[in-house]
């Protein structure tokens, strides 16, 4: 028998609690993983081509602002009320803020650095691998945590296009019994989940760049940078441009 | 720079291109897979689309193989699912649910189309929908002049007794307000309706047993209409609070004996009759499946609907536990 | 029948143009939740952003609040207040002011750190006082960051707001909520196309603001 406690899951998720998480989990990173697997090769081209950076964001200023539940639902009319109607613009969503974070960190990657793993015989290929993204993690990263937090809350919102939202469908069950408890489980572990994320993703960046103090200014920095918003940048990019 | 870039062009720039090219394919296969199973659902869809539209893009993917049993987005919906479902089960039909699909407005397409098999369904809420102008007199005929609107690919099983109707009713304090009691009639509310916000579900407002019906009907034209949701806590709270002096809640729910709300009489029958029926695709379901649902329509009254709403909403029970250990009690399961 | 059309037909169709549930009354109210709830997260998240921004204390506390804030989900949000608060208002300022809230206080708070000390040495070279230092010479440098905070924040809440509908509120969500309920998809995709065109005139506006207010010894010296 099913309780009407905090982790009771009705059955008409057809699913338990674990199964919510790892539905929401999947449903935010594998956007944030296209996302990025798109924005690294996109934000090399406008690191190489810096004329195409300037239209490049302005295109991605605009996408980022169609609100998540309108784009689903322009979706709904080629992908059906489906998860993919939910991945498609949070995976748009991640793009954009990722593309600022790689063209940034790859750029700030000094000259005399480029020229001396030219001198030592690097490739342009292990150039970049070697180099300008082992370089460029930090910024990254940050962008990557902004991406994995704001997909994780907009999965939610899945729920209001029939049953797509994963932990957010507790939402709809919650108003559905009259059982306050569902939605609280629903924000707490959204919450909970995000923060785990982010967590993570810092432990990450310490051990991609073992060669940055820990904890010190500069990692403090990197955070500081990361919680700033990403839309942001283009209003400051756009004049260096 | 430029010098020291251009000499890179070539390769790292075919890396680039190739990457992108990748990650592209893989989003496309993604954006295949699980699409692919509604695209099959679209023909049937259009070609029996019946409304002016002939695509809907609210359609969900289909099911195939398993009888499909549907829920609309409220309890009592799930519940009565839950019961068929279960029931179905019990004779060796292979069930698989999609509960919450949302309003009628939605799961009669997705029978139509074929991704739903069995929906509980209200028959004169139903008829409503289908047909405007019927004023059925009884239930059989209900269920007569039903079977003349539906889709020819759906048919209705037998009724239950058991009904559920909408209502139009009111909070104590409108009751008090204008001398209304429970013998007072819809009509007796559109005398003071300028001064009256009524509440209900979004669809109220466009439906004949709804806003258009009370017009028509009763000649009620309130103040202003407040969308909520299906007779839930929205709808509840609304009405508790003021912020709408009348709402459709329905007839089953705990709400109004505890809030002490004031269900209106409807003489003209607007919300005539509301017995609980599948809605069910011929096609779909096997002959045990059409046996085994007419029986727990047999069992099935208003007392039974009542008791196990009761479980679900106040005692906050599962409702697939209710539905189990109710057909357990009457030995369909 | 292509999304385009329906979007069309939506907006031709001129009963959506008058009434409490017109276009231009659910337009208002989308924009007078939307404004209120950027007025009262920028109350809160200028100040204390600007002035610990201005002594350098307390950034690790705010990135924390700011990474905390943004963790929260909004619509869940929205259900839980709705369950302790009921219908109303309050319920619905609380997510959005929360969802405002990070941007605006980390930008404002970036802003004020990275003004660059020689300009603020100059002006207290020149005699002026702390507040006249701060008014003359830090904000100025710092507005642009801090307009982008207040832009951000302006589309994340215009986007958001559409969930005020799904407790009963009105809004351009109205539009949206009543179509999938009523199934009624002309004007589910008419509501999705004025919330991504606010969304986007957010983006005009504060393009417009930047221009106005923002010193051209500023931009240019970026």
């Amino acid at each position: 028998m099913r309780g009407a406690g905090f982790f009771d899951i009705p059955s008409d998720l057809q699913t338990s609690y674990l199964g919510l998480i790892g539905l929401h989990v999947e449903e935010a990173l594998i956007p944030v993983a296209i996302g990025l697997a798109i924005a690294l090769p996109l934000g090399q081209l406008c690191v190489r081509f810096s004329w195409l950076y300037a239209p490049v964001l302005w295109v991605t200023t605009v996408l980022y602002a169609i609100p998540s539940l309108a784009f689903f639902i322009f979706l709904i009319d080629y992908t059906g009320a489906t998860r993919t109607t939910v991945m498609i613009p949070l995976t748009v969503y991640s793009l954009v803020l990722l593309v600022p974070s790689i063209v940034d960190g790859v750029r700030s990657v000094p000259q005399e650095t480029m020229s001396a793993a030219t001198a030592m015989g690097f490739g342009p290929v292990q150039r970049y691998l070697k180099v300008q993204l082992p370089i460029a993690v930090p910024a990254i990263v940050a962008g990557l945590r902004v991406a994995v937090a704001s997909s994780i809350s907009l999965v939610s919102i899945g729920a209001l296009i029939g049953n797509q939202g994963a932990l957010g469908n507790l939402l709809q069950d919650a108003i559905l019994y009259h059982r306050s408890n569902l939605a609280m489980n629903s924000v707490v572990t959204t919450a909970v989940l995000a923060v785990l994320m982010d967590i993570a993703l810092v432990l990450l960046r310490m051990a991609l760049t073992p060669w940055m103090p820990r904890g010190g200014r500069a990692a403090r920095r990197a955070a500081r940078t990361a919680a700033v918003e990403p839309t942001a940048r283009p209003a400051l990019e756009d004049t260096t441009v | 720079m430029i010098s020291h870039t251009k000499s890179t062009t070539g390769p790292r720039h075919l890396s680039a291109t190739a990457i992108v090219i990748a990650a592209a394919t893989a989003a496309a296969l993604l954006a295949g897979c699980s699409s692919s199973s509604d695209s099959s659902s679209d023909p049937s869809a259009s070609s029996s689309g019946g409304g002016s539209k002939p695509k809907d893009p609210l359609a969900a993917p289909a099911a195939g193989g398993t009888v499909v049993v549907g829920s609309n987005n409220f309890a009592e919906s799930i519940l009565l699912m839950d019961v068929y479902g279960e029931a179905l089960k019990a004779k060796g039909v292979k069930v698989s649910y999609q509960p919450n699909i949302g309003t009628r407005e939605v799961s009669y397409g997705l029978l139509k189309n074929g991704s739903v098999t069995v929906l509980p369904e209200f028959n004169g809420s139903l008829l409503a929908y289908l047909d405007k102008s019927a004023a059925p007199t009884s239930a059989q005929a209900a269920t007569a002049a039903i079977e003349a609107k539906l889709d020819p690919k759906l048919t209705m099983l037998d009724p239950a007794a058991a009904e559920d109707k909408d209502s139009v009713t009111i909070n104590a304090a409108t009751a008090a307000k204008y001398h209304l009691t429970s013998q007072s009639t819809i009509a007796d509310l559109a005398k003071v309706g300028s001064q009256i916000v009524v509440g209900g579900s979004p669809e109220f407002q466009t439906r004949q047993q709804g806003l258009v019906g009370l017009k028509s009907e009763y000649g009620l034209v309130p103040k202003s209409f407040k969308p909520l949701d299906a007779g839930g806590p929205l709808t509840v709270a609304a009405l508790k609070n003021n912020n709408v002096q009348a709402a459709d809640v329905f007839s089953t729910d705990a709400s109004v004996a505890r809030e002490k709300f004031v269900v209106l009489q409807d003489p003209k029958k607007l919300f005539g009759f509301a017995n609980v029926q599948p809605l069910v695709s011929k096609a779909g379901l096997p002959a045990a499946g059409v046996a085994a649902l007419n029986a727990v329509s047999a069992k099935l009254d208003t007392k039974t609907l009542l008791d196990l709403d009761n479980q679900v909403q106040n005692q906050k029970k599962d409702p697939l536990d209710v539905a189990q250990a109710w057909l357990k009690s009457v030995g369909l399961s | 029948m292509s999304i385009f059309q329906f979007i069309s037909d939506f907006f031709r169709d001129s009963a959506h143009w008058h009434g409490q549930s017109g276009i231009p009354h659910r337009t208002l109210e989308h924009l007078q939740y939307s404004f209120m709830a950027l007025g009262i997260a920028a109350g809160i998240a200028l100040p204390v952003g600007l002035v610990t921004g201005h002594t350098g204390r307390g950034g690790n506390a705010l990135a924390l609040i700011a990474t905390a804030a943004r963790a929260l989900p909004s619509y869940g949000l929205l259900v839980l207040m709705f369950f302790w608060l009921g219908i109303g208002l309050t319920p619905v300022m609380i997510p959005l002011v929360a969802l405002a809230v990070p941007p605006i206080l980390v930008n404002s708070y970036e802003a004020m750190r990275t003004v660059e000390p020689s300009p603020v040495d100059a002006a207290r070279g020149m005699g002026m006082g702390p507040v006249a230092v701060l008014f003359q010479v830090e904000l100025p440098v710092a507005l642009p960051l801090i307009l982008s905070g207040l832009r951000s924040a302006a589309i994340q809440v215009v986007s958001t707001t559409a969930i005020a509908a799904t407790v009963s509120l009105g809004g351009l969500g109205r539009f949206v909520i009543d179509g999938l309920y009523q199934r009624n998809y002309e004007i589910v995709v008419g509501g999705a196309t004025l919330i991504a065109g606010l969304a986007l005139a957010m983006i005009a506006l504060f393009w417009l603001v930047e221009r106005l207010t923002v010193s051209p010894g500023v931009r240019g010296g970026r």
